[in-house]
């Protein structure tokens, strides 16, 4: 239906790229940005007219920190039925991973929805079921939903959903990667619309674009974001408006606003970034695993979390290094044998570098 | 993970909140569509089993159409 990939208007982007001959460092923030990038080589062609763009913070399975899958680790070992999304349950904990536990008689299911999850539990009441609520505001409506619609009493959410525009402004507030623009995500801007990208750019005079998929959309994207540094604009634009209405889903931010509470919390890599993360608003305490399951994980709190020795996860995600530059890539990580969850991750930039690039100079 | 598949209402259950939603090369499979105000043939962005937006065809036409034009006109200035 909605086809771009003409490829004379986007080798024509690319020349008026060029023709400007400038340096500029984007960011984007989501995997699905970065596979476009990397499947079409659109990375390779933009450098070569003197645009880098890497990928920040956004892969929801990466930025889960090592003391959420601990919960569910702890869970997992007093006998619930465990369930999410299949990336999260392979990305390795302190010991082994969610997935691995299977094999110590643990069950831990894998799920496409929070709905099949919902399922579970309601085919088997003698049993707790926790779904581990991962993903940004894309995915969060999803959880908001479920919640409000009755689910069982042995149904729970661990919940580490995390929201994007506070991360890009803990980013160029941190200051340690050097940035002229970012790239949008389309799919959490569905939900939040624009507004709540604007006051970055008023206050750090960074300019960004939201973008669709396509490798056009990406394409224009960055002209757009070039078009604002050539004229010393920092605005927020919309590339993706097929998508993409100024205002969001209202109907989704309002069922958001329901159910949860913005929370301060840490992102792998990061240190706790202010209102950064959605818990359970109060009324859905029954269904809240770190609620109803509090004494079970109070003594995590005495303990303290690191990431694998060696795995540079963390600054990848802050776009301070590259996959590449990570001395475990390719060698001790990879998809098959991940040591950091970028490389388990079909969103992760080592797992979208590995998948890509791993056989091409 | 915010990977979000384009595909099109087939049939609307309006008492369980869920559609049947064509992505296309026989593959049909049913979303919520409690985040969504949607009828019949129209085209949703479905994450998660959750339709989180009716996408427009319209706008999808004109987005092309403005990319021309200002390429077009950008070479003419």
């Amino acid at each position: 239906m909605f086809s771009l990939k003409d490829k004379h208007l986007a080798q024509s982007i690319v020349e008026k790229i060029r023709a400007l001959h400038v340096q500029y460092r984007f960011m984007h923030v989501c995997g699905t940005h970065q596979d476009t990038l990397m499947k079409h080589g659109l990375d390779v062609l933009l450098q070569d007219c003197g645009i880098y763009i890497g990928q920040g913070p956004g892969c929801p399975v990466c930025v889960t920190t090592p003391r959420e899958i601990e919960e569910m680790m702890v869970l997992a070992y007093k006998g619930k039925i465990i369930t999410s999304y299949g990336d999260m349950l392979q990305v390795p904990g302190r010991d082994t991973s969610l997935q691995q536990l299977k094999t110590q008689g643990c069950d831990v299911r894998t799920v496409y929805s929070i709905e099949d999850a919902v399922d579970i539990a309601k085919s088997n009441p003698g049993k707790d079921v926790v779904f581990m609520a991962v993903g940004f505001e894309t995915t969060a409506p999803s959880t908001a939903v479920t919640l409000k619609n009755n689910p069982p009493d042995n149904f729970f959410v661990l919940c580490c959903h995390r929201l994007i525009p506070p991360a890009l402004g803990a980013l160029l507030q941190m200051g340690d990667v050097n940035l002229d623009g970012f790239i949008d995500p389309g799919h959490v801007s569905t939900i939040i619309g624009v507004k709540p990208y604007e006051s970055l750019s008023q206050r750090y005079h960074v300019p960004q674009v939201i973008a669709g998929f396509e490798p056009l959309d990406i394409l224009m994207g960055v002209w757009m974001l070039v078009q604002q540094l050539q004229q010393g604009n920092a605005q927020v634009e919309n590339e993706y408006t097929r998508a993409v209405h100024y205002k969001g889903n209202i109907k989704a931010q309002a069922i958001l606003n329901e159910v949860f509470i913005p929370i301060d919390v840490k992102w792998r890599g990061f240190p706790e970034i202010p209102q950064s993360g959605y818990e359970l608003h109060e009324d859905f305490s029954l269904h809240n695993a770190r609620v109803m399951f509090e004494d079970v994980l109070a003594p995590l709190d005495q303990e303290s979390f690191k990431e694998p020795p060696g795995c540079r996860c963390g600054e990848v995600l802050r776009g301070l290094v590259t996959s590449k530059e990570c001395p475990l890539f390719g060698e001790q990580c990879t998809p098959s044998s991940p040591v950091g969850p970028c490389m388990v991750s079909t969103e992760g930039s080592c797992n979208i570098e590995y998948r890509y690039k791993k056989n091409r100079q | 993970m915010c990977l979000a598949i384009p595909g099109k209402i087939i049939s609307i259950d309006k008492k369980t909140a869920h559609a049947v939603i064509d992505y296309g090369e026989g593959t049909q499979r049913t979303a919520n569509i409690s985040l969504v105000s949607v009828k019949k043939g129209d085209y949703v962005l479905v994450h998660a089993g959750f339709a989180i937006e009716v996408l427009n065809e319209e706008e999808a036409k004109e987005t092309l159409a403005l990319f021309q034009e200002m390429l077009s006109s950008e070479q003419e200035s």
